[in-house]
């Protein structure tokens, strides 16, 4: 088959013990069968491991921070493509999404393709809105509640039990066992992602994901299903396996069909003793475990860019079951000059 | 007054202190200071140098310069013995 | 030989995991100017610091809210919010452009008749409004938002004194989703004190009940609480009219909408995130239209919109006093803008931009005012270029209360400038005088 040459931008290069997304996408976009792909790094910090991997990205630009507003982000982003006529950007960070969608008619411009979920999708799905949008589409969601000071803490005390989980706006989670706690975790959580910050109801159960990506029409393109096997103390998978559960396939294309969902997914849920399924989170993007849709079938990123070049996407129906991906750290050594490049020109 | 000696400094104005593992930038007028710091020349050499080409005054600029030296000497770039 | 620009010379030590920022260009744009007229020229002609309002702006604000709502829905009606900003210039801007005069207190009522708004014009808000006040709004025919039944009563008792009949509405407060909840002011929804208060009105029979009002809180972020709060008020208009068969002329939605600033604690800047006057004009007019009003008896909007008209026209210029270090090795700088004039700063992080070109270096720099106050902080931590004594910045989105709330404290007040639209500058307050304040003072004789 004839590939496309592409150029793709591509961030969450942060392959840490936390992952971001960016080295599953960049992986499954060398193994696409139909597209020839040069990646560029969008890096944030000089320290995200894969501007450092050049087998993987080809070169590597720091942007400024999100939070210094979507016109710096643009004016950056204008001379990358100078540089590097990008087709697509593909951006894997939850922090960065707002920027990046407030700008998208402005990159169209410029030439620079995205193919990311609307606003009204982004706001509806937002943990902070995770109980209106369960109600909406009829399904379980968890108890949660938005606070924005301390005070509040006490206000809604009576809704909960322990333990509860403390959610940031757009990272970090941690188990509370007792108001301090709560009150510690407000404090820690709000200092670094600002407010509301939500409490949550704790379920118990089995953890299940699923990666997905919808077309903005209603058609579910992609859709694996796994169950994690080893979690990190950060709540991240560190291995898992692709499982065939009807239900939660069915779940997943209810709720694409439902939002008219644009863009990749990921659907956080638990699995209670009773066979109940919590949606917990809705993430507006590729998870960093997506490389194991790749390896069993269904190359996600692949699809996610041909729909944001506009090209046609055959919906994958099918996928293998009882795969495993396991994940895994390695060191890898750099020259200092390497990092004093990145660091004094913002370029690698 | 003395940079030390295994202290990297690099054209585009990045420093690398190899006995912490510390890495630094400095902007280009920094850059001079510490060139002229290198050579060993004293504050009147140095003042008298940049102020013949840069658009300052005296008494700005020694303040600059002490607060320069005084950072150097906080990261330990250069040694106390003066 | 022409000598080099000079920047002083500075270290920055690479934290770990940190972006090294030199390499991005993230720095703001310098401001040099403002309608055309350069920021040094401005601070060498009317002093530093100095407010400087854009008239361009004001009416080009003031023309985007207006037809975000008046594409939306036939009847609007905008009053100027006069604590917003009571500078007779600026209000006289906005009664040019169509706006009536909303005002909270007698000093604000004396303001808007002497700014030549007819008294039919204008809408006496507020908790506090003497009977002297109250009768002099009713002999106007001004329209009177009752807060508390104690008013109530006062405007009662003024009815036989003047024989008019006073033209009032209700200021109600309500949930709408949102915290806090303003429940200070007016008379609640959801317990019944709005209806009570309605039935008392009626019932006397000799006010004239012209409109609903509400005041949701400020700087709402949330357009839907707006929809919320539209919908009780339209409920209410159409609970009237099913039970006394009379009409509510308008509803009034009073302010509180969000300028472009960023408020603190907040992660992306307020010019990305903060609802546009389309977002709001949508929620509202939808609301009012969902209802049961038939198009021909739909009620008048009227917007009491402040901040988010003014917010945007106002700069405060300024000038670089020091730069420091804390004992932490921590760079700051000493400007001559205090808390004392720039009061919003307890709120937002104000932009700040340099008044000319800078190199990409920059140091992360706490921004202190001139006060000798510990609590004079006008940026906690904020990236700015190398500045040097002397340099001229700008502060952005100063329009709102900043030119009302301000204090004259340990220093004087400065002037205020205003740059019409043909690019022409002029003084619209001056500055305060040591005789203007001490010329209210009085000695008495035994410490002449």
């Amino acid at each position: 088959m004839n590939r496309k040459k592409v150029t793709v931008g591509i961030s969450g290069l942060n392959a840490i013990d936390s992952p971001g997304p960016g080295m599953a996408v960049a992986m499954g976009l060398h193994e696409a069968r139909s597209l020839d792909v040069r990646i560029i790094g969008l890096a944030y910090e000089s320290l995200e491991p894969m501007i450092y991997i050049h087998d993987l990205v080809d070169k590597t630009y720091q942007l400024p921070y999100p939070s210094s507003g979507s016109d710096m982000i643009l004016s950056r982003l204008e001379y990358i493509q100078e540089m590097e006529h990008l087709d697509v950007i593909v951006p894997n960070f939850d922090a960065e999404l707002y920027s990046f969608m407030k700008i998208e008619p402005r990159l169209k411009r410029m030439g620079i393709r995205m193919f990311l979920p609307t606003m009204e999708q982004y706001e509806e799905r937002h943990k902070v809105n995770l109980s209106k949008f369960g109600e909406k589409y009829d399904m379980l969601v968890p108890h949660g509640k938005a606070v924005f000071e301390p005070k509040e803490v006490f206000d809604v005390k009576s809704e909960f039990t322990f333990p509860l989980l403390v959610k940031g706006k757009w990272y970090d989670a941690y188990i509370a066992y007792n108001i301090e706690q709560v009150l510690t975790c407000f404090n820690k959580i709000s200092a670094k992602w600002g407010l509301p910050v939500i409490l949550q109801k704790f379920v118990y159960g089995s953890e299940y994901n699923v990666t997905g990506l919808g077309d903005g029409t209603g058609t579910t393109v992609a859709a694996v299903a796994m169950r994690k096997q080893y979690i990190t103390d950060k709540g991240k998978a560190w291995a898992g396996i692709s499982i065939d559960d009807t239900y939660l396939l069915e779940l997943t294309r209810k709720f694409v069909c439902a939002t008219k969902w644009r863009g990749g997914f990921e659907l956080e849920m638990i699995k209670t003793q009773e066979n109940k399924y919590y949606l917990l989170e809705i993430n507006p993007r590729i998870p960093a475990w997506t490389y194991l849709a790749v390896g069993v079938g269904q190359n996600i990123p692949e699809a996610l860019v041909r729909l944001a070049l506009g090209m046609k996407v055959q919906p994958y129906e099918t996928y293998d079951v009882g795969k495993l991906f396991i994940r895994y750290s390695k060191d890898m050594i750099v020259d200092r000059e390497e990092f004093e490049k990145l660091s004094m020109t913002g370029e690698l | 007054m003395k940079l030390k000696e295994n202290i990297a400094i690099s054209d585009s104005g990045y420093l690398f202190n190899p006995s912490t593992g510390e890495s630094f930038i400095v902007n280009p007028l920094g850059m001079e200071v510490l060139q002229f710091v290198k050579k060993g020349k004293s504050f009147e050499e140095i003042s008298r140098e940049i102020l013949t080409r840069y658009n300052v005054d005296p008494i700005t600029f020694e303040k600059d310069y002490q607060d320069f030296i005084h950072q150097l000497r906080q990261y330990l770039l250069i040694g106390s013995d003066e | 030989m022409e000598k080099q620009r000079y920047e002083r010379p500075i270290l920055k030590k690479l934290e770990t995991g940190m972006p090294g920022k030199f390499g991005i260009a993230a720095n703001l744009p310098p401001s040099t100017h403002i309608d055309g007229i350069s920021v040094d020229s401005l601070v060498e002609t009317y002093g530093s610091p100095v407010f400087i309002l854009s008239e361009k702006t004001i009416r080009s604000v003031f023309k985007k809210a207006k037809k975000a709502f008046t594409t939306r829905y036939p009847k609007v009606q905008f009053a100027w919010s006069y604590k917003t900003n009571y500078l007779n210039a600026v209000c006289r801007i906005y009664h040019q452009e169509g706006s009536w005069a909303e005002v909270v207190s007698g000093f604000e009522y004396d303001k808007a008749i002497a700014n030549g708004v007819e008294g039919q014009h204008i809408i006496f808000n507020g908790p506090d409004k003497s009977a002297v006040y109250l009768e002099k709004a009713i002999r106007n025919d001004s329209i009177i938002h009752i807060d508390h039944l104690d008013e109530l009563y006062t405007i009662i008792e003024l009815t036989e004194k003047c024989a008019k009949r006073p033209k009032v509405a209700i200021r109600v407060n309500m949930d709408t989703g949102i915290q806090p909840m303003w429940d200070r002011f007016g008379f609640n929804y959801e317990n019944g004190q709005a209806w009570d208060a309605l039935n008392k009105i009626m019932h006397f029979g000799k006010l004239e009940l012209v409109g609903l009002h509400t005041h949701i809180g400020t700087f709402i972020m949330s357009p839907q609480a707006y929809g919320v709060a539209a919908q009780k008020l339209a409920d209410l208009t159409i609970g009237i009219r099913q039970k006394y068969n009379h009409t509510i002329k308008y509803i009034d939605l009073g302010g509180g909408f969000a300028s472009a600033n960023t408020l603190k604690g907040f992660y992306y800047p307020g010019s990305d995130t903060n609802p546009t006057f389309d977002d709001y004009a949508e929620a509202i007019t939808s609301a009012l239209l969902n209802t049961q009003f038939t198009p021909d008896n739909l009620p008048l909007l009227i917007l009491e919109t402040g901040r988010a008209l003014i917010d945007e026209a106002g700069y405060l210029l300024g000038t670089v006093i020091a730069n420091k270090r804390l004992s932490t090795g921590k760079r700051t700088t000493i400007v001559d803008i205090g808390i004392n004039l720039l009061f919003t700063s307890f709120w937002y992080e104000h932009k700040l931009t340099p008044a000319r070109h800078y190199s990409q270096y920059t140091e992360a720099t706490t921004v202190y005012g001139p006060l000798c106050m510990n609590i004079d902080v006008i940026r906690e931590n904020v990236n700015l270029p190398l500045l040097n004594k002397g340099d001229h910045f700008v502060v952005h989105h100063v329009g709102a209360y900043n030119m009302t709330q301000w204090m004259q404290f340990i220093t004087l007040r400065p002037k205020i400038v205003l740059i019409d639209e043909d690019g022409t500058a002029h003084v619209i307050r001056d500055n305060e005088t040591i005789d203007n304040v001490m010329n209210m003072e009085h000695l008495p004789p035994h410490l002449k």
